[in-house]
Formats: C-alpha cells, sequence, structure tokens
C-alpha cells in the first residue's frame, strides 16, 4: 500500500484522532494553565470539533471499512458517537464546579474524560474483537481512575478498586470469550466469523454458544445487566457525581454498541438462541432495577438501580433481533442519555461545601426555594418514568413497539408492569420536592455550564417527547439506512 | 376521505381550543404576581371556552361522522398524525371541560394561596390534557394526552390536597398508570393487527380474530375500568376526590371519570364488538354491584366530601351499565348522565369546597342547622341533592331514567336491581342535606370569628351556570340528545351488524373453540 491511500484511510478515523489528541493537548494544557474553565473549554471545542468531522463523515452514504477491515465507520457507529459526544459535552459542564468542591479539580480529569470517550468510539466502530477489546479496554482503564479520582474520599477510592476489580474479570470473560471464537473460526473479524459459522456449519456447536454466552457475559457487566450489576451501586455511589453520571450513559452506551455488533454481526445466525438467554436476562434486569432502587433513600444509588432498570427495557430491543430493535434501543440510548444526565445534574447542584445532598431528605420542600430546580426534576423524573409528553415515554414506546412486533407482547407486559413499579420511586422524588416542608434552607451550586447542561437536557427531554420525528428519522436512517 | 369531515370552518377551531390552554400555562411561567396569574388564567379559560362554543352552532347533528378533523403528519416513519375531530359522543364533553375550568378557577381564587403560579399551569396542563383526550382521532396522540394528564392531578392532590395527600396522589397515579400502560401494550398491538396505522377510525373498521378481541378487550378494560372507575377497581378514588383541592376534586369527577366511560365508547365497543357482546353480562353485573355498593356505602360516610365521592361510584355504575345495555335508550342515557354527573357532582364539590373555606372541616357531625345561617347556600344544595336524587324536571332524571329503560330492555333483573340505586341515592342524599342543614346548630359557627358567611358574588357566579345546565338539560334535553343521535345509532347498529348479534350461544361457543 502505498502513502496516499494509507492517508485515505485515516479519514475515517479522524474524529477518533481529533479525541485523542485533545485528551494529549488537555494533559500538556494543564501544566501551563492554571484555570480549569480554559481547559474545560479547549476540551468542549475539541468534543465540538470531533462533533463537526462525524457530522460530515455522515455524508458518506457508504459504509467504510479500513485497517484491513477491522475499523468500519457506518451509521450505526456514527450515530453512538454522537452520544458520546454529548455525553462528555454535558459531563464537562457539570463538572466543573462540581470537582472544586470536592477539591479534586485536576487537569487529568478532562484528559482521562477523553481518553475513555476515545475508547467508547473506537468500540462503537470496531469491526474486528481485537479492536474491540482495545477500545473496551482504553475505555475502562479511564474509568477505573475517573471513579476514583475524590483520593481523599474512601468511598471514592473503594469504588475505583470495585470497579477495577469487576472489571478485569469481565475483560477475562471477554477475551474467554474471543479465544473460544477465534478457535473455532479462525477469524478475529466479526463479519468473517458469520461467513465462518456459515460454512464450517457448527452454528449449533454448543462451544460457539458458549462463546456467545461469555461476550454477554462481558458486555452484561459494561451494561450493568443482572446479575452481572453488582458492581453499579456501591461504584455509582462512591464514584464523584459527574463520573457516575458519564459512567450511566457512555459506557452503557458502548456496552450495547458492541453487544448490538457481536450479537448481529458475527452471531445473526444464532439469534434464536442468544435472544432465549437474554430474555430472561432482561426480566431480572427489570425487576431488580425496579425493586431495589423502591429501597433506596441515597438518590445517587437509587438512579443506579434505576439506571439498571433501564438497561433492561433496552435489552427488549436487541432481544427482538430486527435491525428495527436494534433502532429502538440505540434511540433509548440517546434519549436516557438526555433524561439521566439532566438528573445528575440537578443532584450535583444539591453538593456544596459541607453538604453532600445525596438523601432523599435533601430534596424535602426544594420546590419552594427553588422552583426552577424542581420544576426541572420534575421534568426529568416524569421521562424516565416514561410519562408522556416526555422523551422517556419515546424511548420506551419504541422499544415495546419492536418487541411486540418481534412476537415478544407478553415480555412487552412484563416491562410495562415493571415501569408501573418504577414509577413509585421517581414520583418519590417529587413528591419530596413538592408536597413536604423543607427542613433547613438548601443553597444550590450553579454556574453558567451547568445552567447550560440544564437548559440542554430539559429542553431536548420536551421537545423530542413532543416531536419525536426529530430524532427518529435521524437514529433509523442512521442504522437502518 | 368520505368518513370525516374536514373543518367546516375558516381557523383550525379544535387546535386552538386544545392548545389555548398551554399557551396560557406558558405564559403564566414569566408572571410573579398572584392576582395577575389568577386573572391571566381566567381569561384564558373563559377564553377557550368562548371558542369552543361555535363547535356546538356548526355541528351537524345528522351526521355521525367525525367533524371538524384536523389531520396533519406528525411522526411519519411510524404513521402517526396529528388527527384531531369530534362527533355527537365527544362534543359535549369539549364544552363540560371547557366550562367547568372556568369555575375551577374562580373556586379557587381564594382557596389556594401556596405555588398559586404553580397551581394554575398545572389546572391549564390539565384542561388541555383533557380536551386532548376527546378529541384526539390518532391512539398514540390520545395515550399522549390520556397519560399527560396524570401529571397536573397527581400535583394537583399531591400539592394543594388535604390531610392524607401524598398517600392518595400516588394511589391515584400509580393505579391509573398500571391500568394505561395495559392498554398502551394493547395499542401497540392493534398498531399491528390493524395494518400498522394508529388511525382510530381506521383501526375501528377492521373487524379482529375473536381471540385477540378477548384480549384486547381486556387491555383495555383495565384503563378505562379504573378510570370510570367500575366496581372493584374503584379504591383509589375515594381517596383522591377526598384529599383534592376543590378544583380538583371537581375536574377528577366532572371530566375524568368520564374519560373511562368515553373509552369504551369511544374504543371498545366500536373495535370489539364481539368482545363487548361477550363480556357485556359480566359487565352489566359490575355496574349494578357498583350502584349498589357505592350507595351503601355513602350511607356510612362521616366525610361530606368522601361521601359524595362514594356517589360517583354509584352514579358512574348507572352510566355503565347504559353504555353496556347496548341500545340507543341505555347509550345516549348513559352519555347524558356522564355530562349531568359532571354538572352535579361537579357542583357539589365546589358547593363543599366553599363551604370548608368557611369551616374548615369536611366531618359532617361538625355541621347542622345550616339552612338557617346560610339560606342561600343550602337553597343552591337543595337544588343539586335533588339533581341527583333525579327528581323530575331536572337532568338527574333524564339519565338515569333512559339507563333504566334500556338496562330493562336488555336486561330485566339487571334493570330491577339498579333502580334500588335511585332510593338508595334518595336515601343517603336527603339524610346528608337533613344533617347538615337542619338538626341543631353547631354553636361554634354563630360566635364571634367563627361566624359563617353566605355565598358571595364569586361563588354564586361559579354555580349559576351549572344549576342553568340542570334546569336547562331537564326541562329539554333535545338540547343535548339531539348531538347524540347519529353518533349512538351508528354505533348500535356497527354492533348489530356483527355476525353474533343476537346469538349469544354462538359466540360463547366460538370463543371457546378458538382458545
Amino acid at each position: 500500500m502505498d502513502t496516499t491511500s494509507k492517508l485515505f484511510d485515516l479519514i475515517p478515523v479522524l474524529p477518533e484522532l481529533t479525541m485523542m489528541s485533545v485528551a494529549l493537548v488537555l494533559l500538556l494544557l494543564d501544566l501551563i494553565v492554571k484555570k480549569k474553565e480554559v481547559i474545560a473549554l479547549v476540551g468542549i471545542a475539541g468534543a465540538l470539533v470531533a462533533f463537526y468531522g462525524t457530522c460530515k463523515l455522515y455524508g458518506l452514504t457508504e459504509p467504510q471499512s479500513v485497517f484491513a477491515n477491522m475499523f468500519v465507520l457506518d451509521g450505526y457507529s456514527n450515530f453512538f458517537k454522537l452520544i458520546f459526544y454529548l455525553n462528555v459535552i454535558l459531563t464537562i459542564c457539570i463538572s466543573l464546579k462540581y470537582m472544586a468542591v470536592e477539591k479534586a479539580s485536576l487537569g487529568e480529569y478532562y484528559a482521562l474524560l477523553f481518553f475513555a470517550t476515545t475508547g467508547m468510539m473506537i468500540m462503537a466502530s470496531a469491526a474486528d474483537l481485537i479492536v474491540l477489546y482495545l477500545g473496551l479496554e482504553l475505555m475502562a482503564l479511564s474509568t477505573y481512575i475517573l471513579a476514583g479520582f475524590v483520593r481523599k474520599q474512601p468511598r471514592s477510592n473503594e469504588a475505583a478498586l470495585k470497579y477495577f476489580f469487576l472489571g478485569a474479570f469481565s475483560s477475562a470473560f471477554l477475551l474467554y470469550g474471543i479465544s473460544l471464537t477465534y478457535g473455532l473460526t479462525g477469524t478475529t473479524n466479526l463479519k468473517e466469523i458469520a461467513v465462518a459459522l456459515q460454512t464450517l456449519n457448527i452454528t449449533g456447536s454448543p462451544i460457539v454458544f458458549l462463546g456467545v454466552i461469555f461476550f454477554i457475559v462481558a458486555f452484561g457487566f459494561k451494561i450493568a445487566l443482572v446479575p452481572f450489576h453488582m458492581w453499579a451501586p456501591d461504584v455509582y455511589e462512591g464514584a464523584p457525581t459527574s463520573i457516575t453520571a458519564f459512567m450511566s450513559v457512555g459506557p452503557k452506551a458502548a456496552g450495547f454498541a458492541v453487544m448490538g455488533r457481536v450479537l448481529f454481526d458475527a452471531f445473526g445466525g444464532l439469534q434464536v438462541q442468544w435472544s432465549s438467554i437474554l430474555i430472561p436476562v432482561a426480566v431480572i434486569t427489570m425487576a431488580v432495577g425496579s425493586i431495589i432502587a423502591l429501597a433506596q433513600t441515597n438518590i445517587k444509588r437509587m438512579l443506579a438501580y434505576s439506571s439498571i432498570a433501564h438497561a433492561g427495557y433496552m435489552l427488549l430491543g436487541v432481544i427482538s433481533g430486527t435491525p428495527g430493535g436494534l433502532t429502538s434501543t440505540v434511540n433509548y440510548l440517546m434519549i436516557y442519555a438526555l433524561m439521566n444526565m439532566g438528573a445528575f445534574a440537578v443532584v450535583i447542584m444539591l453538593r456544596r461545601e459541607g453538604f453532600q445532598g445525596e438523601n432523599l431528605e435533601d430534596y424535602m420542600g426544594l420546590a419552594k426555594g427553588h422552583p426552577l430546580a424542581s420544576a426541572l426534576m420534575l421534568i426529568f423524573m416524569f421521562s424516565l418514568t416514561g410519562i408522556p409528553p416526555t422523551a422517556g415515554f419515546i424511548g420506551k414506546f419504541y422499544v415495546f413497539m419492536e418487541a411486540i412486533r418481534a412476537g415478544h407482547t407478553s415480555l412487552a407486559v412484563i416491562a410495562v408492569m415493571f415501569s408501573v413499579i418504577s414509577a413509585f420511586f421517581y414520583l418519590r422524588v417529587v413528591m419530596y420536592m413538592y408536597m413536604k416542608d423543607p427542613k433547613e434552607e438548601v443553597v444550590l451550586t450553579t454556574s453558567n455550564s451547568m445552567n447550560f447542561a440544564l437548559a440542554v437536557t430539559a429542553v431536548m427531554v420536551i421537545l423530542l417527547g413532543v416531536f419525536p420525528s426529530l430524532l427518529l428519522d435521524l437514529v433509523r436512517s442512521s442504522i437502518l439506512g | 376521505m368520505e368518513h370525516v369531515i374536514y373543518n367546516q370552518l375558516s381557523y383550525p377551531i379544535l387546535t386552538y381550543t386544545v392548545f389555548l390552554p398551554v399557551a396560557g400555562a406558558l405564559l403564566l411561567l414569566f408572571m410573579r404576581n398572584a392576582t395577575l396569574i389568577r386573572l391571566t388564567t381566567l381569561i384564558v379559560t373563559v377564553a377557550a371556552f368562548i371558542i369552543s362554543l361555535p363547535l356546538l352552532s356548526n355541528f351537524d347533528k345528522t351526521s355521525y361522522k367525525m367533524q371538524f378533523v384536523e389531520k396533519h403528519e406528525w411522526i411519519p416513519s411510524w404513521g402517526i398524525n396529528y388527527f384531531i375531530g369530534i362527533d355527537g359522543i365527544s362534543i359535549l364533553f369539549i364544552f363540560l371541560t371547557t366550562l367547568l375550568s372556568v369555575l375551577c378557577v374562580l373556586v379557587s381564587w381564594k382557596a389556594i394561596e401556596t405555588k398559586a403560579k404553580e397551581f394554575h399551569i398545572a389546572i391549564l396542563i390539565l384542561e388541555a390534557g383533557m380536551l386532548g383526550v376527546f378529541v384526539a382521532l390518532d391512539f398514540f396522540l390520545f395515550y399522549i394526552f390520556w397519560e399527560a394528564m396524570l401529571i397536573p392531578m397527581f400535583l394537583l392532590i399531591g400539592v394543594w390536597g388535604g390531610q392524607q395527600r401524598v398517600y392518595a396522589a400516588i394511589k391515584f397515579f400509580l393505579y391509573t398508570l398500571a391500568g394505561s400502560v395495559l392498554m398502551l401494550v394493547g395499542i401497540v398491538v392493534l398498531y399491528f393487527k390493524g395494518g400498522n396505522t394508529l388511525d382510530i377510525l381506521t383501526l375501528s373498521s377492521v373487524r379482529y380474530p375473536l381471540q385477540l378481541q378477548l384480549w384486547l378487550f381486556m387491555a383495555f378494560f383495565a384503563a378505562f375500568a379504573v378510570k370510570v372507575p367500575m366496581f372493584p377497581f374503584h379504591t383509589w378514588l375515594p381517596d383522591a376526590h377526598t384529599e383534592a383541592p376543590t378544583a380538583g376534586s371537581v375536574v377528577l369527577a366532572g371530566v375524568l371519570l368520564k374519560m373511562g366511560a368515553y373509552g369504551f365508547l369511544r374504543f371498545s365497543i366500536p373495535m370489539f364488538p364481539d368482545a363487548t357482546r361477550f363480556f357485556m353480562k359480566p359487565i352489566l353485573i359490575l355496574s349494578v354491584v357498583g350502584i349498589i355498593y357505592g350507595a351503601l356505602v355513602c350511607l356510612a360516610q362521616k366525610d361530606l366530601k368522601r361521601l359524595i365521592a362514594y356517589s360517583s361510584v354509584s352514579h358512574m355504575g348507572f352510566v355503565t351499565l347504559g353504555i353496556f345495555a347496548m341500545n340507543s335508550q341505555g347509550v345516549e342515557g348513559g352519555i347524558l348522565q356522564m355530562l349531568n354527573h359532571g354538572v352535579i357532582t361537579g357542583a357539589l364539590f365546589l358547593m363543599i369546597g366553599i363551604i370548608y373555606e368557611r369551616t374548615h372541616t369536611r366531618q359532617i357531625s361538625d355541621y347542622g342547622g345550616f339552612a338557617g345561617l346560610t339560606p342561600w347556600y343550602a337553597g343552591f344544595f337543595m337544588i343539586l341533592t335533588f339533581a341527583s336524587i333525579g327528581l323530575p324536571g331536572m337532568n338527574g332524571f333524564i339519565g338515569e331514567f333512559l339507563i333504566l329503560f334500556g338496562a330493562f330492555k336488555a336486561q330485566k333483573v339487571m334493570g330491577v336491581l339498579a333502580a334500588t340505586g335511585v332510593i338508595l341515592g334518595a336515601g343517603y342524599m336527603l339524610w346528608l342535606y337533613q344533617r347538615v342543614f337542619f338538626e341543631k346548630t353547631n354553636p361554634d359557627w354563630t360566635s364571634g370569628h367563627h361566624h359563617v358567611r353566605d355565598l358571595n358574588l364569586r361563588e354564586v357566579i361559579t354555580l349559576v351556570p351549572l344549576i342553568a345546565l340542570i334546569f336547562w338539560i331537564g326541562f329539554y334535553p333535545d338540547v343535548c340528545l339531539s348531538y347524540m343521535h347519529s353518533s349512538v345509532e351508528h354505533l348500535i347498529e356497527n354492533m348489530n351488524t356483527s355476525a353474533y348479534a343476537g346469538k349469544d350461544g354462538l359466540l360463547a361457543r366460538h370463543i371457546m373453540e378458538s382458545f
């Protein structure tokens, strides 16, 4: 291959390269610039450049395969990258003031966010198990550090350690799955695996199936599916809240991206088998998430369980085993990113020096002193419940629709019943804010960037609820072509 | 399309009516002064009422078709449209909703002191949601309005309600949500079985297989029976009605309860006629049980508001009895009684709100001798009591008469049993009147600063429109009935064209075979 064609090969990975360079620049910038706002701003600008690149690449109608078919650029990966940009930009917005309050405002924080995001982007574009693993580890290692970023807090340390151990464990599962699959098919390329399974006629082989199970376990860890969710509540509670928000969206979306890619591209022939595993997983995920959240008094833990429950709903789209179903999952992820980020932004606002603001009781009578913040939280809570006219409803409606289209009507009935159960703990937050009298004066920590994040998420949650076509058309054209 | 009559007017009247309150709510966001907020809300609700009036005068009563129809593309990738219109069944509820919303604002003028802004925003959003439910002709749109309504209602009960408000609000929300989500699954199933559309008219024209009809009927029944509420799904109602602020109780009783029955008329009966026929008897039985049970429980109530709340269970039992009697008298009586109940019970809750503002007690035993203390109040309450009982010359009589007539025609036993409900109704209402207005006066109310005032002008203005409606419909029911004749006839005709019309045995056998 000559140089020009190699250069050409780099075009599809320009967004990743941009993000990686931004991460490196931020690391260096930290040595020169004292003000963290500048670093954050440079970061956001970099993410916007990468975003612009992805928008440009959206124009390419044909999927681009580069690096000997190891990396693919298609609508599916592009759309996921949009979620990741949104995630990282919003996280920076809600982190600025918060990390200062936590006395852990270091430049590396922002660099690590970008490393993690680059990892997620590589995962979304991975067309080969090796690249997939590479992206996953880049993402995972960065988030382990981020989870423990508030070094002086024992619970933050605990979160990092727990996340690291269980994450390493899940990586081992992934490697096991990769090696089994490689051993049987002789390739790590997803498309070639599918072909090999066909030509070697081993689709029914139990070893192949075992490989699929290992993949599901490994991705299940990242997505926090029950019974691989044990780490989530502790890590979500212990990590800095901004990172909790980041983790509840980014790695989950990346996990779904690779799960969709591996199950649909490589193991599409085993759809019936993996669906039959995912159905009970989805049911217990929704059950555990919804029911245990009822008992939580710490809002971060509650949102952690809620995030588990939402993973269960998203799984419905994957279970349907159709491109349409996958589309509904991706659509849900985008909406979930918006509403969850918004909810965490409000949680972060309550944190101030000497006050955690994580207990439900801290929300008592919030509506009295802070009507706007309460109204926003109300919107996010109803959206997470899935009540129209918020975007949360559209997300749920789409996955239920695809599940029923694929004939899983009883699964949809179970899902809607759990969403009623989950309504209780979201409503409880609203109840505390609006229907109880304040114990003490609550002072909110606000900043311009925080207001920006809240405005964007709240407006989008309502807008996409009333005009769902804005998102639907994009996600459908990205994935269904 | 020949099934609908596109908007006869030069402007989108239904859209204006539905979304004017939303615009008003957005406007309120930028206001601070409580009086200004109240005034704006009043102007907006009155404007919505006035805008909705041309619907009544321009409505073509000879047609069963949807009128004032507007249709625009909304979510093309799912084939969902912004599709609205009204027919003879829904038109009167538009009128009822816009009217009661005005009265709700008036009655809350003094009662709501905390968070006035949020309260009025909630009232306006609620109004838009209720209107939306009655005009929606696309299932997706319908469901959005149906559910979106829960949010303001939840807040109305939970924030401005009585002692047990939080419990009542959450119970209300979870009950209705549980019913609604089952309907949601039903809607999605219909979407696939009815040809990838959520157009209610198209879906109504498909004849679904028996087994599917049964399942879907049950899914929809879950949503509507909770909303009506039918015995035994009524347990949220006494709590919600009792704890809600006056405006909330009025809207709940006046409009929200009607949505369940409206759902039966708009969806269950036209879409699943065979399943309706199959479930007719059990539903009639549940209705009669509701009528008698509700009335008996009323006799045992110590709380003024709770008594009226339970009377709703009884009255709504009449409504479902009429609707599922499946003849034109029954259905027309049922629709009329929905309207009547909205007017009468709405007015009764207004009355209770008015007196509660003065006495701050809802215990019947705290009252007594109010006929002497507040003669005007007593007079108004007397009219409402008789209307609720169903005295000839008032609207309650017409509705109950038609329903009983229909019920006798359909199932004699049911008619006889339901008629006892009328007697029990007279019992609890008259006894209530006696305990509150006659007997010994509680000395607390005559002394010093506790002295109870009679109605003031604002309160009289609030009540007069409803009183006028009571007599108007009572003396000349055709003013309402004429709107619904063609639509009801079409509905019954559609039922009777079913292959199983009059062949219950055959239907039962085929259902057995289908499983």
